[in-house]
């Protein structure tokens, strides 16, 4: 794992510090000033030699030195302002995905290829092609156009004179229609994968048994099936904590929310390289640990797994 | 027995409604990315002023933009970029995509850990945003698009095709090649991959779904392709500031794409299910 994490900070930093329109290659502009080369060429270090270059970036970013061109801003304040809010968004559709694919997904397995099934699973189709910001600007347009009250942001404009619990149903207001749409691709996906797992499951040996045994229905379904069918599921749970983080970058343009993927957008518009490689590194090492988190949980919950 | 293969495969496929009407409109839209010129009532850059913003008509089927062209056409065309960038970004991410995971399958030992290695580091990145950073570092024209959705989605079908090939490598037609002395490269190429080519298809064709979502995704942002050629996602996004007023300029860009990548992904899960005998049920 150790070289992993290497690999992803040299891949990260070679992209950006090698690929043509980076600091590098702007250096080489005839048409800068001088000066204006000499101010880059010390402010990136690219005076000194390239595997130098790397190691003084990696210590800048451990020690919170690393600032951003636009502001010069620290990056990693930058980051911790807005990452709450993205968490917040991400939990919430997380929540919501969890809530709803399972179930959805069980009661189509249960059914399988009846009329339900087939409706259930072509909405899940449609979950999955449609470009979030379509329907992003949709949804802006209906409720807009059907409550008239403005859903961009993370709070309305005039919030000084609200009470708590205004303020706090404000909150609510602003959270939903970007975590409902975040969260109909991944119900989309994931109530496909618990229909599958769950179709797997029923068709095991230990499920005909229960029945067998005359147990209801219910109880062959949600006691035994699903717990085995749960399974690989927990995996996915592993693999979506990066995501919290990630940020739905074009979810939070759309609605404006300011939050990490809205930052990364933004310093990629303004050409940040500090924050862009940041947040690329620190993607990627929440990517690996998320991997590593959902081996953990898949030993804990399957005991077979374990012993090997 | 290789045609007794292929055709349960065809009986499973077609029996499968929504796999078929996903085909029947995917080879319609190729047919529309290739007529597309002959298709559009107006040429898709002529702008007239005096027609802007004008809703569907029987002049204009989807509405004018607000330069005064012809939505209907700009739409045709877009097909074009659409389909482009899927099926060329799929053909660079599955040529990695074989090369790497025949090689590890094949080799076994420590080219495979390495490999692996490797493809476990790329898939760390948040592929969305790095293929932004990329193509906006590169300068966003559709080539540099093309290239960079390749390089960063062959990891699946790496994996893929290192399965099968760790798996057919010990059978006796591999055994066999290996015995009589023909060289590895082509016992790779010629022998072991056809066999193993079943999942690459199915990657595939869910590939260029998603490979027209990102690029939807791009022009949406602004670094995909640029105005004024027109793309399903730029002229969404050239329509956002009259969305209150002019609901065509965003409708039916994102339909056209919502209908392009179902229909792709309706065709490779009808694929899947028909080369897994595993998820049949009674019927």
């Amino acid at each position: 794992m150790l070289i992993t994490l290497v690999g992803i900070s040299i891949i990260s930093w070679v992209v950006i510090t090698q690929a043509p329109g980076s600091p590098i290659a702007l250096t080489m502009d005839p048409k800068a000033s001088p000066k204006v080369i000499e101010q880059m060429m010390k402010n990136y270090d690219l005076d000194k030699p390239i595997y130098q270059q790397y190691f003084l970036w990696l210590k800048k970013l451990f020690t919170g030195k690393l600032y951003s061109f636009k502001d010069g801003r620290p990056v990693l304040e930058k980051i911790e302002e807005r990452i709450w809010n993205t968490l917040l968004l991400n939990l919430v559709a997380m929540v919501i995905t969890f809530s709803l694919a399972i179930p959805l997904g069980v009661f189509s397995a249960r059914r399988q290829y009846s009329f339900l099934d087939h409706l259930g699973t072509f909405g899940a189709y449609l979950g999955i092609s449609a470009p979030t910001f379509w329907l992003g600007y949709l949804l802006i347009l209906g409720t807009v156009m059907l409550f008239g009250y403005p859903v961009l942001g993370m709070r309305s404009f005039v919030t000084e004179d609200f009470t708590t619990t205004e303020l706090v149903l404000d909150r609510i207001w602003h959270l939903m229609l970007p975590s409902i749409i975040l969260a109909i691709h991944s119900i989309a996906g994931l109530s496909r994968y618990t229909r599958s797992s769950m179709l797997e499951v029923i068709r095991q040996d230990y499920v005909r048994t229960a029945r067998a045994k005359g147990l209801s229905e219910e109880n062959v379904y949600y006691k035994h099936a699903l717990r085995n069918a749960l399974l690989p599921i927990i995996t996915i749970f592993g693999f979506l904590i990066p995501d919290l983080i990630g940020g739905a970058i074009i979810m939070e343009t759309v609605f404006a929310w300011p939050g990490i993927g809205r930052l990364s957008y933004q310093a990629v518009l303004a050409r940040d390289y500090p924050v862009v490689m940041t947040i690329l590194s620190i993607s990627a090492v929440l990517t690996l640990l998320g991997n590593f988190i959902a081996d953990i949980l898949y030993g804990i919950a399957d005991p077979r797994i374990r012993y090997r | 027995m290789e045609r007794q293969h292929s055709k349960t495969f065809w009986r499973y496929f077609k029996k499968n409604r929504l796999a078929d009407g996903g085909l029947i409109i995917v080879i319609m839209i190729f047919l529309i990315a290739i007529f597309a010129a002959a298709l559009s009532p107006y040429d898709p850059g002529k702008t007239d002023v005096s027609l802007k913003l004008k809703p569907p008509s029987f002049r204009n089927y989807l509405g004018t933009d607000q330069l005064g062209r012809d939505v209907f056409s700009r739409m045709l065309h877009g097909s074009r970029i659409s389909l482009t960038v899927g099926f060329i970004a799929v053909g660079i991410s599955i040529l990695i995509g074989v090369l790497v995971g025949a090689t590890a399958g094949y080799y076994g030992s420590w080219v495979d850990s390495l490999l692996m290695r490797f493809v476990d580091t790329m898939l760390c990145f948040p592929s969305f945003f790095l293929i932004l950073t990329v193509v906006a570092l590169m300068g966003p024209n559709l080539i540099n698009i093309m290239i960079v959705i390749g390089i960063t989605s062959w990891m699946g079908t790496a994996r893929f095709v290192r399965a099968e090939f760790l798996s057919l490598r010990e059978r006796d037609f591999a055994q066999a090649a290996r015995a009589l002395g023909v060289k590895d490269l082509r016992i790779m190429f010629r022998h072991i991959l056809p066999n193993a080519l079943a999942p690459v298809f199915v990657t595939a064709t869910l590939s260029v779904a998603s490979a027209i979502l990102v690029e939807a995704g791009l022009s949406f942002l602004g670094f995909g392709v640029q105005p004024p050629a027109p793309s399903w996602g730029n002229i969404l996004t050239e329509g956002r500031t009259y969305i209150f007023d002019a609901w065509w300029l965003t409708v039916f860009p994102g339909l056209a794409i919502l209908i392009t990548v179902l229909s792709f992904n309706l065709v490779g899960e009808g694929l899947r299910d028909a080369l897994d005998p595993r998820l049949r049920g009674r019927r």
